[in-house]
């Protein structure tokens, strides 16, 4: 083994770093005082993270090919430590709150690692420790509030179909070594045939990706634990969990089973379909907004996925890094708003809670409609642009004259029905907070200046990433 | 050597996004001084601009090309098409991006300096008409909404100056809406008036249903061409695709069509009839907007589209599409100067002049059958000249008309009359503009016009011979207005005791109306043709040498009878002849007055046909068909949520049950395909 080689895991040097940073740091110190300044720590370093994730790197090959990066992969790593980043910005009252502020920002970046270890894998052994590696400390950061109920069950439930989703795709990796007697991409990639055993190898770890992604029918966790976890960590696992697993997906589809590009894009299609619908049939009639917010994310999903459906993998990674990066700053604005609003009125996260919501806090309101407006992809927020994207790149290389062709523009067709339909509960939001009349809407109150700050990142993302074309253009020139 | 010009489009834009978000937290006064003091630089960078380059000599470079200048010009004696910095900001394909750019060529040039030199004066001038006043026009404050008007006015001006240096047609066409946009807030701009209101609408409406056309001719242009590049000598590849078009029998038809679906959107704008409609309504903004926006810059955009495309039209068989723009234009240059012989309003008898001066312009542009200057060209240098000249005249005579209703607080000429006594400095800026639109020797409107006029009769002598008339009639209509508003019966004297007293306005109002006023006096002998020709070869303006051809003398001939001709009618208290003509020709009289029903001949189309024909059946469709089909997916969305609600249950073994179905189905799915 060549040591040498742990010189080339730059993001993933930074961030063992920064945990061992994290770890003295909590260790020395020991009371409220000097915990102050754990929280501008934690962000310093993240920030910091995101700009070494940023300097130009070249793709690497480490390890005899366990660990294998493109500049695709650290384009994604940047977008993912940028959201991090934001987490950890919005975090900070709550955190402080619950006193345990250095486990919480050590589970964040521990997963944020696992992740990043998974996406750079080129072996199905590294992947599957990788996301293992993000999945063991992402359960207990669910269950952070130990000591409310449904923040364990939530812990629980995503525990456990975390272990059967991962049983079930060892089992299908397990075929695929079967098959081929490697679990090098490389090597599966260069011998790949279209067999039974191939097949089911690719959907039953397909289905442990589909799980990480919450695509439907991998989604029913979603829910209970988007409801049951902390907001924070809500906000984080629907953001930085799910563009990971997207980016990782698409990556091995193409990578690894490329060959099999007819099947796969079959079984996209209806994934797709299926979680863009169901999603929204159950988001319309969701009173709680965390959970709303989960049946969004699975519908969200689905138009991540919409990027696979194309046949060149360049325009396909560029547009869905664009759309995890439009996404996570709507999302993270969403969910700041909702972490922030809870804290400040007693854990109120109903729709309801938030009628009349514009006449007492008419800021807070308008960046929210922002964010909504750009999840539902109304010009000329980001959010249009980057469902454009995504329909664009999975178009490519469809022919309408062949079935394959029409199918896609098909699918492509109930995706944008769907918008419409999302269009409808998401502006349900708006209206809770402008139209409807409440006679006690929630007091005035004032954000502290660390989720000022995010929101300031988030809404500027979503003003400006999509008409400054060059965020596009850059990342379609890095990738 | 320009790479500072990006400012001139970022200044303006930062200035109205200063003034529109914290304008209403600062003074009144301080947000028009930010504003004034920005568009102050940008006037300095224009001329800086224009100075470099028409008078460069030596090297620079621009996007990695090389010039080499002398006195502006290259080794081919024409001036460069300098592309200063092109950023693709869309890419629609491999061939077709969406480019926001800045480019300089002599026309857009000429354009910066105009309207920075109105822009500005028009920010130092709203100073003092912008201003709430006493009894005795003692100045008391800054009218409510005043940092508004100024953020406005620095939109519009980025947005002028970015129609003007676009590098391809749909950069055009969205700083193109972005003045259309700035245009309806400024005419709407006291908003509480309903006029206003109706009249912002009006114009908007009738503008973008112009411009609807515009885009289509992009589209047309786009789709066969491959680009929306127009400059044929910045992109070299363009005459290539241009002549594959033409030259294909099945697309010959594309480039006429697309281009004259273009003007039809510069139509709109420039008040082309019959989309004349909008412009006398559109008086109801403040009068330093109609000297800006509805003079000087926006209108004549279409004037400067036409003139973009220029070569485009001469090179690619649609010689005949540009005569039918001369026609178009003849007719409304007639029209509108039939009319304004009447207006009883001084702003819209300004405005209907504007229509008529604007069609010259399109004229002269129209008349021409080549590029060559001399022979059949002339009307290209002729158009952009008195476009150059109108603008300063027509501003200056827009702000006089300013400075008269700020002291009489009406528009109408009922209220005027007499006073030359009591506003000296406003009547002389005025006087000078009348001569100068009329076409006396030696002031500016002279030379422009007359070149128009030769241009005219270098294409058919009948077409010469009646812009002539016309150019009778606006010396007659301009004077009319002139000695209605500075002399006859003064409504003051009739009645001083309990009417208020004329007086000068403020040197804040008079300074820009002086200045203005200069300039309308000598830009006659700027060698124009030396800078803008068609060719971009120097040109020669005869006249400048004196040497006055026919046409000159027959123009000088029908200018002098139309000044006696009003001099007679209107310059005494009581107008005899012209209250005689009224009441021997009622009907005549009464037509003119009511625009000759234009205006109620588009009410009866809208609401007669239109609304009737296609409206009621597309709300029926759009209540039935379009509204039946969401509610449907409505309805079925509500229902089919509820019908799957028990799915999520909650209970973890429900979720692993589904999970592992929806896996083994999935692979059924896939391996029947194999």
């Amino acid at each position: 083994m060549n040591y040498s080689d742990f010189f080339q895991m730059i993001p993933e040097a930074s961030l063992v770093a920064i945990l061992i940073i994290l770890f003295v740091a909590d260790f020395v110190s020991a009371n409220t005082e000097e915990r102050k300044w754990f929280n501008p720590l934690a962000c310093v370093l993240m920030l910091v993270n995101t700009i070494v994730c940023l300097l130009p790197m070249e793709a690497v090959t480490a390890f005899g090919g366990m660990y294998v990066t493109s500049t695709a992969v650290n384009v994604m790593k940047a977008i993912l430590s940028l959201g991090t980043f934001i987490v950890v910005l919005q975090s900070r009252v709550w955190a402080a709150k619950s006193g345990k502020e250095g486990e919480f920002y050590m589970l964040i970046v521990s997963t944020l690692l696992g992740m990043n270890m998974m996406m750079s894998a080129g072996n199905f052994l590294m992947f599957f420790l990788g996301l293992e590696m993000a999945s063991v400390p992402m359960a207990c950061a669910i269950a952070f509030d130990k000591y409310r109920n449904n923040s364990a069950e939530a812990a629980a439930k995503f525990i456990i179909t975390a272990t059967f989703s991962s049983g079930v795709m060892l089992y299908g990796i397990s075929f695929i070594y079967a098959a081929y007697g490697t679990m090098y991409f490389s090597d599966i990639a260069a011998s790949l045939q279209a067999t039974p055993l191939t097949v089911m190898g690719l959907v039953f770890f397909f289905s442990g990706l589909g799980f990480k992604i919450s695509l439907v029918p991998f989604h029913f966790w979603t829910a209970d634990t988007y409801q049951g976890a902390p907001t924070t960590v809500t906000g984080y696992l629907s953001v930085i969990s799910k563009g990971a697993a997207a980016f990782t997906l698409l990556s091995i589809l193409f990578h690894v089973f490329g060959g099999m590009i007819a099947y796969w894009h079959v079984l996209m299609m209806i994934v797709i379909a299926l979680s863009i619908t169901i999603a929204n049939l159950f988001a319309i009639r969701q009173s709680e907004l965390k959970r709303f917010m989960a049946f969004s994310s699975i519908s969200q999903a689905g138009y991540i996925m919409l990027a696979t459906l194309g046949n060149d993998w360049n325009t396909s990674i560029a547009s869905l890094s664009y759309y995890v990066l439009i996404y996570v700053v709507a999302n993270m604005a969403v969910f700041t708003i909702i972490s922030v609003v809870e804290q400040n009125n007693g854990g109120k996260t109903e729709i309801s809670d938030y009628d009349g919501f514009y006449k007492t806090n008419p800021r807070l309101s308008f960046l929210m409609t922002l964010a909504m407006f750009s999840l539902g992809g109304i010009p000329p927020f980001a959010g249009m642009f980057s469902k454009f994207f995504v329909f664009m790149a999975g178009v490519k290389g469809a022919d309408i004259t062949t079935t394959e062709g029409a199918w896609i523009y098909g699918i492509l067709f109930v995706a944008l029905i769907n918008t419409v339909i999302s269009l409808y509960y998401y502006l349900q939001i708006v209206k809770a907070m402008y139209i409807n009349h409440s006679d006690n809407p929630m007091p005035t109150f004032k954000s502290d200046c660390n989720t000022k700050f995010a929101l300031a990142i988030c809404t500027t993302g979503i003003v400006l990433f999509g008409v400054c074309s060059f965020v596009y253009e850059w990342i379609a020139a890095a990738v | 050597m320009f790479d500072y010009a990006f400012l001139i489009l970022l200044l303006p834009f930062l200035s109205a996004i200063v003034l529109g978000l914290a304008g209403m937290k600062m003074p009144r006064p301080v947000a028009g001084f930010i504003g004034t003091t920005m568009l102050g630089v940008l006037f300095a960078m224009s001329l800086y601009t224009a100075y470099h380059y028409f008078f460069y000599t030596g090297e620079y470079t621009a996007m990695g090309q090389t010039f080499n200048v002398v006195d502006g010009r290259l080794a081919s004696g024409v001036y460069p098409t300098v592309t200063v910095f092109n950023i693709t900001w869309l890419k629609f394909s491999e061939f077709l991006t969406f480019n926001i750019g800045f480019r300089l060529s002599p026309i857009s040039v000429m354009m910066l300096v105009v309207i920075t030199t109105i822009s500005f004066m028009v920010h130092i001038y709203s100073f003092g008409y912008m201003a709430e006043r006493d009894e005795k026009y003692k100045f008391e404050e800054y009218e409510h909404g005043f940092q508004r008007f100024y953020a406005y006015l620095s939109m519009f001006t980025m947005s002028m100056l970015g129609l003007v240096v676009a590098t391809n047609v749909f950069q055009m066409y969205l700083f193109w809406e972005l003045v259309g946009v700035c245009s309806y807030l400024l005419i709407g701009f006291y908003y509480p008036k309903h006029t206003a209101v109706h009249a912002s609408k009006k114009a908007f409406i009738v503008t973008r249903f112009a411009d609807l056309f515009f885009l289509i001719g992009i589209l047309f242009f786009s789709f066969y061409v491959g680009t929306f590049n127009y400059d044929l000598s910045a992109d070299p590849s363009l005459v290539g695709k241009l002549t594959a078009v033409a030259t294909n029998p099945n697309t010959a038809w594309v480039i006429p069509t697309a281009l004259f679906l273009m003007f039809i959107g510069g139509a709109g704008k420039s008040a082309m009839f019959p989309l004349h409609i909008w412009l006398p309504d559109a008086m109801e903004g403040p009068t330093p907007v109609s000297a800006l926006i509805h003079a000087a810059t926006m209108v004549v955009a279409g004037v400067f589209q036409v003139a973009s495309m220029f070569p485009i039209y001469i090179k690619f068989g649609a010689v005949e599409q540009l005569h039918w723009i001369a026609y178009i234009a003849a007719f409304t240059a007639f029209y509108a100067a039939a009319v304004a012989c009447c207006q009883r309003d001084i702003k819209r008898g300004l405005a209907f002049s504007t229509i008529s001066q604007i069609a010259y312009m399109l004229v002269a542009l129209g008349v021409c059958f080549a590029i060559e200057n001399e022979e059949g060209g002339l009307g290209y240098m002729a158009s952009m000249f008195h476009l150059f000249t109108h603008a300063m005249f027509k501003a200056l005579l827009f702000l006089c008309s300013g400075a008269i209703i700020v002291i009489i607080g009406s528009n109408f000429k009922e209220y005027m009359g007499g006073l030359h006594k009591y506003m000296p400095i406003t009547n002389a800026c005025f006087l000078i503009g009348c001569i100068a639109i009329s076409g006396v020797w030696p002031f500016a409107g002279f030379f422009s016009k007359d070149e128009i006029v030769s241009a005219c009769f270098q294409f058919s002598p009948a077409l010469g011979w009646f812009m002539t008339l016309v150019s009778g009639m606006t010396a007659f209509y301009m004077f009319r207005l002139y000695y209605v508003i500075f002399w006859g019966k003064s409504y003051y004297e009739e009645d001083p005791e309990n009417r208020r007293k004329p007086q000068e306005v403020p040197f804040v109002m008079w300074g820009p109306l002086v200045f203005l006023a200069i300039i309308s006096i000598f830009a006659g002998w700027i060698p124009f043709g030396h800078f803008v020709s068609a060719t971009g070869q120097s040109a020669e303006i005869h006249l400048q040498h004196f040497h006055f051809s026919s046409v000159a003398w027959f123009s000088l001939l029908a200018a002098a009878i139309g000044i006696s001709l009003a001099t007679w009618m209107y310059m005494p208290k009581n107008n005899p002849v012209a209250d005689m003509l009224a009441k021997r020709m009622p009907v005549m009289h009464k037509a003119a007055l009511n625009r000759f029903y234009i205006d109620n001949v588009w009410q009866f189309f809208t609401h007669k046909v239109v609304f009737r024909f296609f409206s009621i059946p597309i709300a029926w469709f759009d209540r039935q068909v379009i509204d039946g089909t969401f509610n449907f997916l409505a309805w079925g969305t509500q229902e089919a949520g509820e019908s799957i609600r028990p799915w999520q249950s909650g209970d973890v073994r429900h979720y692993a049950i589904w999970f592992i179905t929806g896996t083994v189905a999935l692979t059924l799915v896939i391996l029947c395909l194999i």
